[in-house]
């Protein structure tokens, strides 16, 4: 203790050298933190661009849709099935036909494109060996910024007539058509989401199912893509919100009519995929470039994008909480 | 049957999944190849559509391209810069972070056609910019800022802690320690991130419809609010709107095919970019 209270003389200059440094730092670094602090909130602005946009989209798009909400009314929106904008006597705003049409095309996609998807997923994460790897992912980067109007166009001139021959069709832009195309569009996506989930898998989960003398395969099975579920089941769901909001393909390969795409089998109504069908999306894209600014028509366009707004919202904000959920789990474990 | 079997049966069925992936990719470029490659010259590229597109070539389209994804590119980066300083170095996790993110997450998730209408609605018709270049380019810009955000983040997670530990134990402020040393060394990843959506901009088709392309414009935009051409709505007016459209075919796989090569050479160089960087930190 004795030792400890007596400073010596070097003790006390230090002391004084120290106060002397400290406060020539405060003076010297009292404007550079004025400085850094403004930069820093000039920062936080830009951080906060993402909501700020969101709140402007989702703004704007009620705004120029409240007009025709109010006076066609949403319920006709979302149930009527006469979509005529222009004509005199009568026009209507029924956007039931392009939902349901959106809706069909999406599945039809979804439905090829997730088998193709997760195993494709499984092989890149689990069974590929190296070479092999290295250039499958390139593809799937490739294939993820393929243009779509490329895609769309392909569906066209070179889809379509093998469609219509195979199937008899008198006009091979149907729905079907879509469906295909659409499926390699989705492809990247269900590929990435769910090759990432199943590397996020930890290795004591394989070894010790090794360990408990299961192959490879059972590995796979059993232990390592149900483990990775929710993170495969968000890839589907982002594949979901990406093909219900593909324009270019599906305006392309699907024919653009704008009827119900609806036929009767044994009594029963069924979504008829041989049809020409029109998108939410394509309608959009059809009807955007010449409606007049600010008329009723122009209106109703931003409520269809309202309801295209709000699928993609809902897919999106379940595959967020799929992708969080996983995390969690597999930090838990 | 035995375990050995099954497992045999069961990767064979996952490779050829994945070989029907590279299948389908290789299809669809020999498709446009061997369609478009007769097509192409340096007359196509230099030439300007003649006779109601039936002839010449694409220029006024490549070059509208060109001036609508660079300024898209000029537009989003410092955003997108930005957005990603503040997300990895400065935030500290909490709610608002999580809902920075998550708006992150579903603006990269709202169709493009969406931003389309949201553009017209904003730039083209309440700041009165009318369609063109401009509109198109912020329109656009908005629509890959998600994605340049979290690209950027990435060069920025890159770049290791202990840079930010030396810089501030050298007594630099934060700002002078990001600008010194974080960001020079995210520079390589950053730059992969802008020429990404740079290819992802080019290729991009729906806003524009709405927001500025041209139907035919053999001349080229003088100003920011002039109207363009852009190869990939040239392709979609050439397939879908021409009158003569199976006079006009070569035309539009020609023009496929200089979209896909522009997009598949932005985005190798982009992969070569990055794997040229990721070696050298490795060796750091």
């Amino acid at each position: 203790m004795a030792l400890h209270a007596e400073k010596t003389r070097d003790d006390t200059q230090m002391d004084e050298l120290k106060l002397v440094t400290k406060e020539k730092l405060t003076q010297k670094s009292f404007k550079s933190n004025i400085l850094d602090f403004m930069i820093e909130k000039a920062f936080f602005i830009f951080g906060m661009m993402a909501i700020f946009i969101l709140f402007l989209l989702l703004f704007f798009l009620v705004r120029e849709g409240s007009g025709a909400i109010r006076e066609v009314g949403l319920m006709e929106f979302l149930t009527g099935t006469r979509w005529y904008p222009s004509s005199p006597q009568g026009a209507g705003y029924g956007a039931l036909p392009f939902i349901i049409s959106s809706f069909m095309v999406t599945t039809g996609a979804l439905l090829i494109a997730i088998p193709w998807g997760i195993f494709t997923a499984i092989y890149i994460a689990e069974i590929a060996p190296k070479r092999i790897r290295e250039v499958l992912k390139p593809v799937v980067e490739v294939l993820a910024i393929f243009p779509s109007v490329v895609l769309g166009f392909i569906a066209l001139v070179i889809l379509s007539p093998i469609i219509a021959n195979t199937f008899n069709l008198s006009n091979g832009l149907t729905a079907f058509t879509a469906s295909v195309i659409l499926s390699v569009m989705v492809l990247p996506t269900v590929i990435s989401i769910s090759e990432d989930s199943i590397k996020s898998v930890p290795k004591d989960y394989r070894e010790a199912a090794y360990a408990l003398g299961a192959s490879k395969w059972e590995t796979i099975k059993m232990i390592v893509v149900p483990a990775a579920k929710s993170g495969i089941v968000a890839g589907i769901m982002l594949g979901f919100g990406r093909a219900v909001g593909e324009t270019m393909t599906v305006l392309m390969a699907a024919g653009n009519a704008i009827d119900m795409p609806l036929r009767e089998f044994f009594g029963v109504v069924i979504p008829d995929f041989f049809t020409s069908v029109r998108t939410l999306t394509a309608n959009i894209a059809i009807e955007g470039s010449d409606v007049a600014w600010g008329s009723l028509h122009y209106s109703a366009l931003f409520v269809t994008a309202l309801i295209l707004f709000a699928i993609t919202f809902v897919v999106n904000l379940i595959a967020d909480l799929l992708i969080s959920r996983q995390r969690r789990k597999l930090q838990n474990d | 049957m035995t375990k050995q079997m099954t497992e045999k049966i069961w990767f064979t069925i996952c490779g050829l999944f994945a070989a029907m992936t590279i299948g389908a990719l290789l299809l669809l470029l020999y498709w446009i190849v061997s369609n478009g490659a007769h097509v192409l010259s340096w007359t196509f590229i230099t030439d300007t559509p003649r006779k109601n597109m039936t002839e010449g070539g694409i220029w006024p389209a490549i070059v509208g391209t060109f001036y609508v994804a660079s300024l898209t590119i000029l537009i989003s980066v410092p955003v997108g810069i930005g957005a990603a300083i503040y997300l990895n170095e400065y935030a500290k996790q909490g709610p608002v972070v999580q809902i920075i993110r998550m708006s992150i997450r579903n603006l990269a998730g709202v169709p493009s056609i969406v931003y389309g209408l949201f553009g017209l609605a904003i730039f083209a018709s309440m700041l009165k910019l009318g369609t063109g270049l401009i509109t198109a380019a912020i329109t656009l810009a908005i629509m890959v800022l998600p994605w340049v955000i979290t690209s950027t983040e990435e060069a920025l997670k890159a770049v290791p802690t202990s840079f930010r530990e030396g810089g501030l134990a050298l007594g630099a402020t934060k700002w002078q320690t990001i600008r010194q040393l974080v960001l020079p060394s995210a520079i390589p990843g950053m730059a992969t991130g802008s020429i990404l959506g740079l290819a992802r901009a080019a290729g991009e088709t729906a806003p524009i419809i709405l927001t500025g392309a041209a139907y035919f414009l053999p001349v080229l935009p003088a100003s920011i609010q002039d109207n363009f051409m852009a190869l990939p709505y040239h392709l979609y007016i050439l397939a879908t709107q021409h009158a003569q459209s199976s006079v006009v075919r070569p035309i539009a796989y020609g023009t496929a095919l200089v979209l896909i090569l522009m997009v598949v050479l932005l985005n190798l160089s982009a992969i070569l970019l990055r794997n040229h960087f990721r070696k050298k930190n490795e060796l750091l």
